[in-house]
């Protein structure tokens, strides 16, 4: 059997004005043939107007163990959501 | 289409052989109870990864089969209408296989693994597809009734706690359902047709109803993981739940379309709102989980072979893209 194609991550753009999102993922042996596995698999009933297409392995991922000294520092920050201050009544357009 | 988890019916349940961290399974088996989804990276004890490979792998290669049986009539089909339809579902069944194998491969399994599996009878596929199509009926009883059976399995599998496969369930369901209309429509344009044409409806209904519900797996009493993948949110109902409510929405179906479910106990339960239906032959089922279909053979053999006469356009795709890689690496 011949050696597993490289993995590409398909990403598309659903409409002009909004950015390409995660769809899924191919095997292709280069980047023009993984282009056009990812239009056959991914975009069969007008899902999207553009493709990316990037090499998996050329993704850096953040480790879910970490995601407790990533992510939480920010929830005791609550003073950066505007609905943290209080407005005296009648004020308006603020 | 799908499969729900198939097994040997001797085959031992799965036993905890691995001893897992009882702090990270307790939190595991918290968040899964949480509906939190499981992503890629995150820890997850053996017997769930396994248990996801499994049945993954085994939906993906049911999607892979199930092209079989169908493309046998593409050239056949009665007009350039349901020819270029049934053209667009067996495609759709093509990128469902291969959205599985990719949502299976994040779990450490590999592409080629699982297709080597496949082709040397080790890994299962969906009973229903070591059924003949003998004729165009049964591509509407196939839509129909398969593609309608699939429907009721993969609607609660996009809830399943693991991310990649849910997702992959989410895309499959929403182009699932054209699958069972074309289907449907088939066979009410049969069923409305000529007295031969609505034989072979009928035929084809015969043939089909039971191997589609067998297609939701052993019963709740003889389905060992059934807790486990229950308790994990990989299956979200029973086999037997399932089982029912696809029968309780069919029948009105094919009534509506003036065509005889082949169950005479067939009856409907006023109390439990819902049809009582008759004896399933598992016999025959365990048979067909073994390889002993009618068309097993035939099916891996087509399967097989369109896999070794496309290795030249894979080895040359291979070949190409390292005579550029060199080039751009001289230049």
């Amino acid at each position: 059997m011949t050696k597993n194609w490289p993995l590409w991550e398909v990403f598309i753009r659903a409409k002009n004005g909004l950015s390409h999102r995660h769809a899924g993922s191919v095997h292709a042996a280069d980047a023009k043939m993984a282009l056009e596995a990812a239009r056959d698999t991914y975009t069969r009933r007008m899902e999207g107007v553009s493709l990316w297409v990037v090499p998996s392995a050329a993704i850096v991922a953040s480790d879910p163990g970490d995601a407790a000294e990533l992510f939480e520092p920010a929830a005791d920050k609550v003073y950066r959501h505007p609905t943290f201050y209080v407005i005296p009544e009648g004020v308006k357009n603020i | 289409m799908y499969t729900t988890e198939l097994k040997d019916k001797n085959q031992a349940p799965q036993s905890a052989a691995v001893v897992e961290d009882p702090a990270r399974l307790e939190a595991f088996e918290a968040r899964v109870a949480a509906d939190d989804f499981i992503e890629p990276k995150d820890w997850m004890p053996e017997a769930y990864r396994k248990t996801l490979v499994r049945q993954i792998s085994q939906h993906a290669h049911s999607e892979i089969v199930g092209m079989l049986p169908e493309g046998n009539w593409i050239t056949r089909a009665p007009n350039l209408r349901r020819k270029a339809i049934l053209l667009a579902k067996v495609q759709d069944e093509g990128g469902h296989g291969l959205y599985l194998y990719a949502a299976a491969e994040t779990l450490g399994t590999s592409r080629e693994e699982m297709i080597d599996a496949l082709h040397s009878g080790r890994a299962k596929y969906s009973t229903i597809f070591n059924y003949p199509t003998l004729t165009w009926a049964d591509i509407g009883a196939i839509g129909w009734l398969v593609d309608g059976a699939a429907i009721m399995n993969q609607v609660p599998l996009q809830r399943t706690s693991y991310g990649p496969y849910a997702r992959a369930m989410v895309r499959i369901c929403k182009e699932e359902s054209f699958h069972q209309r074309q289907g449907y429509e088939i066979m009410t344009a049969l069923a409305a047709g000529t007295d031969a044409q609505k034989r072979m409806a009928q035929d084809a209904l015969n043939r089909w109803w039971w191997p589609s519900i067998m297609m939701f797996g052993p019963p709740d009493e003889n389905s060992p993981n059934t807790a486990q993948s229950i308790r994990w949110r990989i299956k979200r109902e029973t086999n037997d739940e399932l089982r029912q409510k696809f029968i309780d929405v069919t029948v009105p179906q094919a009534e509506a379309i003036g065509l005889t479910v082949p169950d005479p106990d067939l009856t409907w339960n006023e109390a439990r709102g819902s049809y009582d239906y008759g004896a399933i032959d598992w016999d025959e089922f365990y048979a067909v989980v073994r390889g002993e279909g009618p068309v097993a053979k035939e099916r891996m053999q087509a399967r097989v072979k369109a896999w070794e006469e496309g290795a030249w356009v894979r080895e040359a795709a291979a070949a190409h893209a390292a005579k550029h890689q060199a080039r751009e690496a001289a230049e």
